[in-house]
């Protein structure tokens, strides 16, 4: 007989998984979130290369890339649950947090592999050169955490709405703006090429910032979830 | 022994009232069949007991020898067969089985999922994919959804519906295992499945 704890692990892991495999199948989100950033990267580097963009935009204009995919795809775990029917097959057999965990742990997934995919582009196409490559992929990661956890509780909150994706940005750019404040001068800083000790203060806000997304998540979700 | 019952159960949508001040009471053994016209509420009894929509008044309590279930014990004692409940179209009929036997919980993996299916009817196309069945085999997969944790209440809303004679011999197995291991609640107009019953209810 399982215990609770490893059976709620089993569950969290078990909407990753399905998530995952539905995602390789039918590419939902996926190609939502990968078809933004690279038109987007492409309109943003031809312009930087036209106009002339000083080293304090390229850290804007990263984010602005990052951010506005996210928005595209991050709401589509929740949204296709809803629209497919399955959410309410999910709420009959799943505890509430292990499928908010399971479609949290997706998101940051699914936003890693957007960075891995546009980061190196970015650089590449807008000639950037990194100073603190370390305190770089920090920011990254820190910020791609936090905009994971906002954007899937968000996603949570709005896929029950009829003017989902209107809500969805409406909801989530004032809870995203003191992620993309200190994203953007940590990454500047990073660009520029600050010490570890400079960069910290950047790095505790989106790290304390990702923690409280994901601790409101489990504490109000279930509420979100089985509201009916 | 597990004990379904309805204490002054009210749903209304706005000012349409469904139904008002419910009461009733099933123990293991036997079956309530629920009865009444179109849009009487036998769905909306149905997901209220599974804990999907909330009643407007009235709770609904069910126990067994550990007292009231709770959410949580409810996902693992629960089964529930209806016409808007949907399984995952991209995944295979095996793989739907075995994510909700991880979510719920069960031991047993694949092999308890492919005896499940078993059951049902559907082991030949359990790696085929969920979008690729007809009507009928999606209804068979719902019933290996519903039975695969033996749960001690199962609730089915239209059970023969898009089923061959097959399929309705396989739900009269169901109700019989049924009847023998809890309760079970059966919403109909079907003469043939009222037959099913121990208790009536008709609402409307």
């Amino acid at each position: 007989m399982a215990n609770s704890s490893s059976t709620w692990a089993d569950g969290c892991w078990a909407v990753l998984r399905k998530d995952i495999q539905s995602e390789f199948r039918t590419r939902y989100a996926f190609n939502a979130v990968v078809v933004f950033a690279i038109t987007t990267l492409a309109v943003v580097s031809y312009s930087a290369q036209v106009v002339g963009a000083g080293s304090r935009l390229l850290s804007p204009l990263l984010w602005i890339i990052i951010l506005f995919s996210a928005m595209s795809g991050l709401s589509r775990t929740f949204v296709r649950e809803e629209d497919a029917g399955t959410a309410n097959t999910l709420r009959l057999v799943a505890e509430p947090t292990a499928v908010y965990v399971g479609k949290l742990l997706f998101n940051t997934a699914l936003l890693a592999v957007l960075d891995v995919l546009i980061v190196p582009l970015f650089l590449v196409l807008m000639d950037v050169s990194v100073g603190n490559l370390f305190l770089f992929v920090v920011i990254l990661i820190t910020g791609s955490a936090s905009i994971a956890a906002t954007a899937t509780f968000v996603a949570a909150i709005v896929s029950k709405a009829s003017v989902r994706s209107a809500l969805f940005a409406v909801l989530s750019f004032p809870l995203l703006v003191p992620v993309l404040v200190a994203a953007v001068q940590g990454t500047e800083a990073s660009l520029r090429g600050a010490s570890i000790p400079e960069g910290m203060p950047f790095v505790r806000i989106l790290t304390a910032f990702a923690g409280a997304m994901v601790a409101v998540g489990l504490l109000l979700f279930e509420h979100v979830w089985n509201e009916a | 022994m597990v004990t379904l019952e309805i204490q002054g159960l009210s749903k209304a949508f706005g000012d349409r009232v469904l139904f008002k001040n419910l009461n009733f009471r099933v123990e293991s053994g036997q079956c309530l069949v629920v009865t009444g016209r179109n849009g009487s509420g036998k769905t909306t009894l149905l997901r209220i007991i599974a804990g999907l929509v909330r009643p407007t008044r009235g709770r609904v309590l069910i126990c067994d020898e550990n007292g009231v279930m709770d959410r949580s014990r409810l996902r693992r004692n629960l089964g529930i067969v209806a016409p808007d409940l949907v399984l995952y179209d991209e995944l295979t009929a095996l793989e739907n089985l075995v994510l909700f036997a991880r979510l719920r919980g069960l031991d047993g993996g694949p092999e308890a999922a492919k005896r499940t299916l078993e059951k049902v009817g559907l082991c030949e196309r359990a790696g085929d994919l969920v979008a690729t069945f007809s009507s009928g085999m999606k209804q068979r997969l719902k019933y290996a959804f519903a039975i695969q944790h033996s749960p001690s209440v199962l609730l089915l809303d239209e059970p023969t519906s898009n089923l061959d004679e097959q399929g309705v011999d396989m739900v009269r197995r169901v109700v019989s295992e049924q009847k023998e291991r809890g309760v079970l609640v059966v919403a109909t107009n079907d003469p043939e499945e009222r037959s099913y019953g121990e208790q009536f209810l008709h609402l409307g």
